[in-house]
């Protein structure tokens, strides 16, 4: 394992030409070039790029960083000006040696535009507010005032700037064209065409960046309506991110839809756990109840992208049959009762006779903990790998989202899964007497309800009720991950940390802190009773990641050398 | 600071005529109109404006006017108002509306009697009506559901029925609304 450890998103690009420019009189040096979107080859800087690097913010509907530039909305009207040109073909001069601007006629829209040297945009002047005045009442026309209906609503961009450059009452005094509303787009989208301004995201969404080319506009003028293409579901792995960059309530979610207003949620940034690529993202809770996932930028991992799959899979979470209740046999206990009698029998326990199957989807340092454990004891570890399909954009065919940690920490075995067998002809030849499983089901994986029956302590740690809960001896309520903090090391070995959005169900408690307790009993050493604590100590232990601090894993992390 | 009590004069130190100012002002009162109501037997006019407890209205054709967009529940300053939102089936009774409460809960004990609701709605879905003495035997009696609520709250007259015109106008131009 080589050691290196980088903070950069993206790797050190060569150095670029920059030009310079003005915006509103803010001089700013912009790169020449921006690589593409989507063929990540490089194409001149627009305008809007440049007010963007200028922390000027432009309004826009079409435009999306991520996207193809379409400039079909013309929200980002700006005017501009350039060097003006002697006949001479040499730049003419104000008497005070400055460069004369020579402002265009026209406004362009900043979204399609290149920069070029010496350029001067405005985007504060009284013509760029009456175009984006026009533009907007233009918008509205045919615009239903849905407000209250739609779920859009406190995240919509057509209210954002219609409180900027909106008019108080419609001039409008026809009526307005009614589309489709309630469109089964496909089997997680419904579509409100009413809503729709047209800004076509949504299909170069699909067909630039999924390749799955289910979506156009149909009819004219007035009439234009976004369809899929007739006959096809617009079924996708990859659908409901069209529902993200809608700037308007038109796609809709159908399993957000009407659920919560999104100004009641609390955003907390974290991490996807269903597969290996780790997916950034922001969890919306409301009063400890988990209502969506919405990924999160970051350039590293997923762009501005997940997956259905994962974005769906958080109603475990949710669930009422949550294990909640600290036990030992059915015998409901507390948690300082528990840990101590697990102390007091593994202090009795002889070397090798303990083993310890950790889920991969327990957090680096819950593993590393595990780990410490294991070595007191030596004990044999592994995890359970757990494969699925992938695809090319983001869902990875591993399904754990901690493989790497598993394997970093030790727990799991080079080929992961392949001390099973071994942990189940321990159990049956009796020289393994102490199971401690973190997370799975031993029953599905070649260790059955009879071996498990065989054990003297069976020590499980978990979220949902499940056959080896059942059979514990010893059972202590985990935490899922938006109710603790924690990391993962990624497929690719980025390490992403994330934080918690609710409070953990009854006496559940998250697994590192009831670990560090266990290690410290049965160990004597000393740990990190913070989450940060220990992780910096775990990355100071663990070679691979090279010192890294918690605090440096900023929201978007590292990328570590697995 | 020390100060000096005056000391009273015969007149005053003779106590009779005191009481006899104090009963002149009574007999005052007792022969003139009287002011005092007698509530509860008798009740009062209760003027318009007052704000009294919120509650929700249906318009003439029978649609409860809320459509759950919880802007009430946000703006409640004690956080009296709980509303559960339809869900992804929405409310197919709604017809165009789509969306209505499938539970609305006004705690009258955490109400202030703000009347921020009836000014945020955009629906003309709450009013704050005339009921100042609102009264229970335990607390849950007094969180009043949304039956409870419609059924106190009657019937508001709505000039402009704008779900309904955009149903009618939907339908002119061959739309399912």
């Amino acid at each position: 394992m080589s050691i290196a450890a980088t903070t950069e998103n993206k790797p050190a690009a060569p150095a670029i030409e920059t030009i310079k420019i003005k915006v509103d009189g803010k001089e700013i040096a912009v790169p020449k070039t921006m690589p593409d979107p989507i063929s990540g080859k490089p194409i001149p800087t627009t305008m809007i790029q440049a007010c963007a690097l200028a922390t000027i913010d432009v309004p826009h509907y079409c435009y999306h960083p991520k996207l193809p530039v379409a400039g079909n909305c013309r929200m980002c009207l700006v005017e501009f000006g350039t060097p003006a040109m002697g006949p001479d073909r040499k730049p003419v001069m104000n008497p005070d040696g400055t460069p004369k601007i020579a402002k265009s006629p026209r406004p362009a829209i900043a979204c399609a535009t290149p920069v070029s040297p010496g350029m001067e945009i405005y985007t504060t002047t009284p013509a760029v507010k009456q175009m984006r005045e026009g533009v907007l009442e233009f918008l509205l026309i045919n615009h239903p005032l849905d407000c209250p209906i739609c779920d859009q609503a406190g995240e919509c961009k057509l209210q954002e700037y219609s409180v900027d450059y909106g008019q108080a009452t419609s001039r409008f005094v026809e009526e307005k064209v009614h589309k489709p509303k309630r469109v089964d787009l496909g089997p997680r989208i419904v579509l409100d065409d009413e809503r729709c301004i047209l800004c076509t995201r949504c299909i170069r969404f699909s067909k630039d960046i999924v390749g799955d080319d289910a979506l156009g506009i149909v009819n004219r003028g007035s009439y234009n309506t976004l369809s899929a293409y007739p006959g096809k579901a617009f079924d996708n792995n990859y659908t409901l991110n069209t529902v993200d960059i809608c700037p308007v309530g038109a796609l809709t979610s159908k399993d957000f839809r009407f659920k919560m207003r999104v100004w009641f949620l609390k955003e907390t940034k974290s991490v996807c756990t269903s597969c290996a690529t780790g997916c950034s993202i922001v969890i919306g809770s409301r009063e400890e109840k988990i209502y969506r996932y919405e990924p999160r930028e970051n350039d590293a991992v997923n762009s501005t992208w997940m997956c259905d799959y994962g974005r769906l899979n958080y109603k475990w979470i949710n669930r009422e049959d949550r294990l909640t209740d600290v036990k030992i046999g059915q015998a409901q206990t507390t948690w300082s009762n528990v840990l101590k009698q697990i102390a007091d029998k593994l202090a009795k326990a002889q070397s090798g006779s303990v083993a310890i199957v950790a889920s991969a989807r327990q957090t680096t340092e819950e593993l590393f903990l595990l780990a410490k454990l294991a070595k007191k004891f030596n004990a044999i570890t592994d995890s359970i790998p757990r494969t699925g399909e992938g695809d090319k954009l983001l869902l990875s065919t591993d399904r754990n989202p901690n493989s790497n940690g598993a394997k970093l920490t030790g727990i799991a075995s080079a080929q992961m899964g392949a001390n099973l067998p071994k942990i189940a002809e321990g159990i049956r030849n009796g020289s393994i007497k102490t199971l401690i499983v973190f997370g799975e089901d031993m029953t599905k994986h070649g260790i059955g309800a009879d071996l498990l029956g065989k054990l003297d302590n069976l020590i499980v740690s978990d979220i949902l009720p499940n056959k080896t809960t059942e059979a514990a001896t010893y059972l202590l309520p985990g935490c899922a991950h938006a109710e603790k903090r924690g990391s993962f090391v990624n497929g690719k070995g980025r390490v992403q940390r994330f934080l918690k959005a609710i409070e953990p169900r009854g006496e559940a408690r998250p697994e590192w802190e009831f670990l560090h307790e266990l290690v410290h009993n049965v160990t004597g050493q000393n740990g990190y009773a913070t989450i940060e604590g220990l992780f910096n100590q775990m990355a100071k232990e663990i070679p691979a990641f090279n010192g890294v601090t918690w605090a440096a894993l900023g929201d978007t992390g590292v990328t570590i050398q697995i | 600071m020390i100060v000096k009590r005056e000391k009273l004069s015969f007149w005053e130190r003779l106590y009779l005529p005191a009481i006899v100012g104090g009963l002149k002002v009574t007999m005052r009162h007792f022969f003139s109109k009287k002011i005092t109501m007698q509530y509860p037997e008798e009740k009062w006019v209760v003027p318009p404006g007052y704000r009294g407890a919120p509650y929700l209205v249906k318009d003439q054709e029978d649609r409860t006017k809320c459509v759950s967009c919880q802007l009430c529940e946000f703006v409640c300053p004690p956080k009296a108002i709980k509303i559960t939102p339809p869900g992804p089936a929405g409310s197919p009774e709604a017809g165009n509306v789509e969306k209505a409460p499938k539970e609305f809960e006004i705690n009258m004990l955490r109400c202030i009697f703000c009347g921020y609701c009836q000014e945020v709605c955009p629906e003309e879905a709450i009013f704050l009506m005339q009921d100042y003495s609102l009264t229970g035997t335990n607390r849950k009696e007094m969180i009043y559901n949304k039956e409870k609520l419609l059924s106190l709250g009657g019937v508001h007259q709505d000039k402009i029925q704008k779900w309904k015109r955009k149903a009618d106008e939907a339908k002119e131009q061959g739309i399912t609304p």
